[in-house]
């Protein structure tokens, strides 16, 4: 599980990569797989779009970063962690260096703002008066400070959004994924969080979006990669959204 | 642990025990249900092991003496008696004794107007057994004593006691196991209906890295709860239906009140109420812990 001084390519040491796939493939089911012998280096600190047709394996992919799936063939390193060969119990210390947002927010609906992101903190153990201090923090950074006493329900969808995007850095981890993070919002929120997502990046954070907006995506300039039939069919610094038809 | 989380944990169960309402009052029902069969069973049974007790130390053999036996004689027939292992105590009555009690016993009031003592050869050992299945062995013993002239057996014989005692172990192991399995059955089903609903909210704790004791700990302490109040229901139950059983038997029934020597309810609930207790808290615990398992695996 650590990381050795291994050279993966000329003048690049595992260290300074957020993400590493090797060979990765993934089968549901006997048949054709979901990801298709992927290879992928993302380096700490990139900013980095996904983007394909439904049902290229970018869902996927995101899965077998949290660990919640487990690759049929390859190698997946994340923060330097072999995932395939953790262990249970050291799933949930794993995923603590990770941040994720989903398309539906996924915030837990009988609690209010403040409670949905102090529940991060409580899970590391924080103590209260960190937290105190911490959440107002990290709202008013994602615009929120204001409606801490909100349920999930009394907010707009890009609110709930940002509710999960504090609940997701609170805990300031070394790599934010976002599956789909615009999906349910109107244009003015979804560039509020993209917007959000690369301030975040500047901050040193590594940010792997995955996305069908296609007008942020050409707007913003960022390294992207295109996947079809689980399969990446391009890979290209400051590209753009690739048109299928 | 911080106690910090601790107190987070068991607050978060607390709430979920408001917050769910439904399910709640379902398990506690459920729970209680079973526990209330339970506790009457238990008080039933407690009941009659003490009441056939105390028929078995009630019983005793008389063994009639011959008329005129020395004083030397009969203590020496006490004496080999006593030293038998399943006799508990050996009362001698004399000839005296047995008319005084005979003629209380039957209302004739002041006795010193008959001028003989028309029992005269009916002196004789009340012989009290500490093993009621040994009986059968003591009367044939007796009945080979020097001196003895006839032996009497209580109308209760022994093996009815000592069948009916084996009959009430195995009904109550019987009625013990299908209990335990309907509860759990129950449980199982109310529990998972109640989790279906906060699966969601397990799968979210566990991707921002909630290790599983932390996702299930308000879970359990949940379980934990409704199982104790789900106890409480029950033994109060028990409690006043004991007691209106009691009084009604002995207004109902004021000639068995002899035979129907009910345990005082205070003796019943002193082992009833932990081991009620114990139950509720032990199967909110096991259904909560092993449902939520289930969807750990996120
Ligand atoms: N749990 C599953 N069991 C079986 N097949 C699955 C499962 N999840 C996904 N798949 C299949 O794997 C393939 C890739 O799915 P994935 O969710 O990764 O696509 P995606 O690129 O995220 O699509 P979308 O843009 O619609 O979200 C699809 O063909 C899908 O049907
Ligand atoms: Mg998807």
């Amino acid at each position: 599980m650590k990381t050795t001084g291994t050279r993966r390519r000329a003048g690049s040491a595992i260290s300074d990569k957020a993400i590493i796939l090797e060979h990765v493939s993934k089968a549901y089911t006997a048949g054709v797989p979901a990801l298709n012998d992927v290879t992928l280096h993302i380096n700490k600190g990139e900013f980095v779009f996904i983007v394909g047709d439904s049902g290229s394996g970018k869902s996927t992919l995101i899965k077998l970063l949290l660990r919640e799936l487990l690759p049929t063939s390859g190698r997946v390193i994340v923060n330097g962690t072999d995932v395939v060969r953790l262990r249970r119990r050291q799933i949930p210390k794993f995923r603590r260096s990770l941040g994720v947002v989903f398309q539906d927010f996924r915030l837990l609906k009988d609690r209010n703002v403040y409670e949905n992101v102090a529940f991060a903190q409580r899970i590391i153990q924080m103590p209260n008066r960190e937290i105190r201090r911490n959440v107002p923090s990290i709202l008013s950074t994602v615009g929120l400070a204001g409606k801490y006493k909100a349920r999930p329900k009394q907010l707009s969808g890009g609110e709930q959004q940002r509710v999960a995007l504090a609940r997701a850095l609170v805990n300031k981890p070394q790599i934010l994924l976002a599956d789909e993070p615009t999906g349910n919002l109107d244009p003015k929120n979804s560039w509020d969080i993209m917007n959000l997502l690369e301030k975040i990046n500047n901050n040193g954070t590594t940010v792997l979006v995955v996305t069908h907006n296609r007008e942020i995506v050409n707007a913003m300039q960022k390294r992207v990669i295109t996947m079809k039939k689980g399969i990446i069919v391009s890979d290209e610094e400051k590209g753009g959204y690739i048109d299928e038809d | 642990m911080r106690i910090n989380t601790l107190f987070y944990c068991i607050w978060q169960g607390i709430r979920n025990i408001f917050k769910n309402k439904w399910f709640t009052l379902a398990s506690v029902a459920t729970i209680s249900a079973c526990l209330f069969l339970f506790g009457l069973f238990y008080s039933i049974l407690t009941n009659f092991q003490h009441m056939v007790k105390n028929a078995e130390q009630g019983l005793c053999v008389s063994a009639l003496l011959d008329a005129g036996m020395s004083d030397e004689r009969v203590a020496e027939i006490r004496g080999t008696l006593m030293r038998r292992t399943e006799v508990s105590e050996v009362e001698y009555v004399s000839a005296a004794d047995t008319w005084a009690q005979f003629a209380e016993e039957n209302n004739f009031g002041d006795i010193s107007i008959f001028t003989e003592n028309p029992l005269e050869d009916c002196a004789h050992f009340d012989i009290y057994l500490s093993d009621v299945s040994m009986q059968p062995a003591l009367v044939s013993y007796l009945e080979s004593v020097e001196g003895v002239r006839k032996v009497n057996q209580s109308f209760l014989t022994a093996q009815a006691l000592t069948g009916v005692n084996a009959i009430i172990g195995y009904v109550s192991i019987g009625i013990i196991i299908i209990l335990f399995l309907v509860s759990i059955f129950l449980i199982s089903n109310t529990v998972s209906i109640g989790i279906s609903v906060r699966k969601e909210e397990i799968q979210i704790m566990k991707y921002i890295g909630a290790t599983d004791f932390f996702t299930r700990a308000p879970f359990v302490i949940e379980g934990m709860v409704i199982g104790l109040i789900g106890s409480f229901l029950p033994l109060i139950g028990v409690y006043f239906i004991y007691n209106e059983a009691m009084m009604y038997v002995a207004k109902r029934f004021p000639s068995l009140s002899q035979l129907l020597a009910f345990l005082p309810v205070e003796t019943v609930f002193t082992n009833l109420i932990p081991v009620c207790i114990g139950l509720g808290v032990g199967i909110g615990f096991i259904g909560s812990f092993t449902t939520v398992r289930k969807h750990l695996s996120v």
